[in-house]
């Protein structure tokens, strides 16, 4: 078994609330500097950047999950992440029916640029990708499970657009491939808090939306490589495969 | 007041819970997030909320509260209804939005 430093939770200029220092090209040298080797690109309730970060990624020996964090209509945050690009144009397209229109104010909200590698700009999107989508939680865990995604509530111990403070608890009927807590949470305090069986994986993402914040934050993935199908079993545990969020003398 | 009294006075919807029309009221809560009306709500109040989802009702059951009331002509999710049937608490629904529906539940309340 081989470990990957991963990170599955990263923003970049697409998200309104992401740092315009964020575009495809410095994310993926910035991951590679600092020792990543599996990122994901989940921008808010849009996947349309993800193609540009995997084509760069991929030319320079780094591994990108395409995704996004959507929205539910309890506004829950969670991510979606997918194996190849036919399931992520038909989960955009899921996107673009349910997102809640709301024309979006770059001064208040922030931008939201689609870019090339150079950084040019070749899309504004005009509706604010911070609103909700106008569906559950549970019809979007299941829309990215036809998919054969993978489903993640966002940072599930924060006080706002989590699972908890949004739903108070655990909804029986969602099945998840695994939790995202905060960066500076302690795993077990929040088992406990939560009563979070010991049969679902914990791990830490950097939700980055700065630069300064990439690759301080992710988890070590136990496995045999970087791809999609391994990700899935790390997070489930399965075949010795594992998730492990380093202590913080070990970051 | 009871539930159907309020059910009368203000011309509201009753989408599920028949069999708890007659429990008493103590008072109102309005809130969406769930964490919070776990934390805060008191037994036998009336919650208002935008929030449709199925846990709206293991929250009402587990504070014991009188009834949810759906604002904005929102309707509660089918296993959303199927428990508040379970659970005899009724969920109610208004077309207002929840400023206005908690000013005329309180005015009710306060007369």
């Amino acid at each position: 078994m081989k470990q990957f430093r991963t990170d599955l939770h990263i923003h970049t200029v697409l998200s309104p609330c992401g740092d315009l220092e964020m575009s495809p090209s410095n994310i993926v040298s910035l991951a590679r500097n600092r020792g990543l080797d599996i990122i994901g690109i989940t921008d808010h309730n849009s996947t349309k950047q993800c193609e540009l970060v995997w084509k760069l990624g991929r030319s320079s020996g780094l591994t990108v999950i395409p995704g996004c964090e959507m929205t539910s209509r309890e506004e829950v945050h969670c991510l979606g992440l997918f194996e190849d690009f036919d399931a992520l144009r038909m989960f955009q397209s899921f996107l673009d029916r349910h997102l809640t229109l709301i024309p979006n104010k770059p001064l208040l909200f922030g931008y939201q640029l689609v870019v090339d590698e150079d950084e040019n700009i070749l899309e504004e999107v005009v509706n604010y990708l911070g609103a909700s989508l106008d569906v559950s939680i549970e019809e979007i865990e299941q829309k990215v499970h036809e998919l054969s995604g993978i489903f993640i509530p966002a940072h599930i111990d924060r006080p706002r657009n989590s699972l908890f403070s949004q739903l108070g608890f655990f909804p029986p009927e969602l099945k998840v491939d695994s939790l995202q807590i905060s960066k500076n949470s302690d795993e077990v305090a929040i088992r406990k808090k939560f009563m979070i069986s010991d049969a679902i994986t914990l791990v830490k993402f950097s939700d980055a939306h700065f630069s300064a914040d990439l690759g301080k934050t992710y988890s070590i993935f136990e496995m045999e490589e970087a791809t999609f199908d391994e990700i899935r079993k790390a997070l489930h545990g399965a075949d010795g495969r594992k998730c492990l969020i380093p202590t913080p003398s070990s970051l | 007041m009871k539930v159907f009294e309020l059910v009368e006075e203000l011309g509201l919807k009753v989408f599920s819970g028949h069999k708890g029309l007659d429990r008493e009221i103590s008072g109102g809560y309005v809130s969406d997030l769930l964490s919070d009306v776990m934390g805060n709500a008191q037994e036998a109040q009336v919650w208002i909320t935008l929030q449709v989802h199925q846990n709206v009702m293991a929250i009402a059951s587990l504070k014991d509260l009188a009834a949810v009331i759906l604002v904005s002509n929102l309707e509660p999710q089918e296993n959303t209804k199927q428990n508040s049937d379970e659970e005899n608490i009724p969920i109610l629904g208004t077309s207002l939005p929840a400023f206005e529906i908690a000013g005329k539940i309180y005015q009710a309340f306060n007369r």
